[in-house]
């Protein structure tokens, strides 16, 4: 697992949620992760494609999504799927957005996919063999997951035009 | 959210924004600090596209977009908008912010940028920048009676 990989991402979730929400985070847990990743609620998966490659999965309970929906709105709002799905999208968006600016500004070059949202029954996939990061933070409206799981592609651009400098 | 003195024209009319975003709560949460700036949303887009025809349709003072979106993206929308408006004032609002894509918005003629989740003191010190700049805005926050300004 690299850290320095994961740890952009962390550090995201915890700055947006607290801004998003007006309130201190806390990561309740931390754990890795070699299984198939068991779904808690709605999911939302964003893959990561370049010379970090990986995906990140934000997921939390309806209900969760509920409260932080009414909290971005500033005001209480119909339940509904699609405010659920909106509220996922946002939050994943927003929480990918700021790691992959702190990524790319290290001279990572890769491209993120959008957000695919999971609500039905069925398990969402994963491949077997990625080890994940799975962290659950605590926030005012409730408990958020992410699963990440990042690994290099290739060296990185300057790394293979360092060495063949030396070459 | 924290008390602001109204960001208004120069003919003391409020500034009309257009807001760009293809998030429902992003749009929600900008049209929000607009407000508490005694700002007025004139349009909102959820896309590129309609970004542009509502621009000529409302010409706003200010205009604050989405990068990533359907359809159209902001950058492509920005670079339509200046080429027939060159005095539009663009602000990218997006949680994408490394470098290059702060500068493919500014050379497509974007004015500022600032990284979502929005904070409201940060747009509104972007906001008097801009206007600072607009013949038709006041440069500067206009304070009611009664009001400190920050």
């Amino acid at each position: 697992m690299r850290m320095e990989l994961i740890q952009p991402f962390i550090n995201a979730a915890d700055a947006v949620f607290a801004e998003a929400l007006q309130a201190p985070t806390k990561i309740a847990d931390l754990s890795m992760d070699e299984d198939t990743y068991r779904r808690k609620g709605v999911a939302a998966l964003i893959a990561i494609k370049g010379d970090i490659e990986g995906r990140v999965i934000l997921d939390l309970a309806p209900e969760v999504a509920m409260r932080v929906a009414n909290q971005l709105a500033g005001a209480a709002l119909p339940e509904s799927e699609q405010v659920i799905r909106e509220t996922v999208c946002e939050l994943a968006n927003m929480v990918i957005g700021n790691s992959v600016t702190l990524l790319n500004d290290q001279g990572f070059r890769f491209k993120v996919f959008p957000p695919d949202i999971h609500m039905s029954e069925e398990g969402l996939g994963g491949s077997a063999d990625t080890e994940a990061m799975v962290l659950c933070i605590e926030t005012p409206c409730g408990e958020i997951y992410l699963n990440i799981a990042m690994h290099y592609l290739h060296r990185r651009r300057s790394e293979r035009n360092t060495v063949s400098t030396l070459d | 959210m924290p008390q602001f003195a109204p960001l208004l024209r120069k003919d003391h009319q409020p500034v009309r924004y257009l807001v760009v975003d293809d998030s429902v709560f992003a749009r929600k949460n900008i049209m929000k600090m607009i407000e508490v700036f005694g700002g007025e949303v004139a349009g909102e887009a959820g896309d590129g596209l309609t970004a542009i025809a509502e621009f000529n349709r409302i010409k706003p003072d200010i205009v604050l977009m989405d990068i990533t979106m359907p359809q159209m993206e902001g950058i492509e929308a920005v670079e339509r908008i200046v080429r027939q408006h060159a005095d539009a004032r663009i602000i990218m609002v997006s949680s994408v912010g490394y470098q290059e894509n702060i500068l493919a918005a500014l050379q497509k003629g974007a004015k500022h940028f600032v990284q979502k989740p929005v904070k409201p003191e940060v747009l509104y010190e972007i906001l008097r920048y801009v206007l600072g700049d607009d013949p038709n805005a006041a440069g500067a926050p206009v304070a009611l009676a009664g009001e400190h300004q920050i």
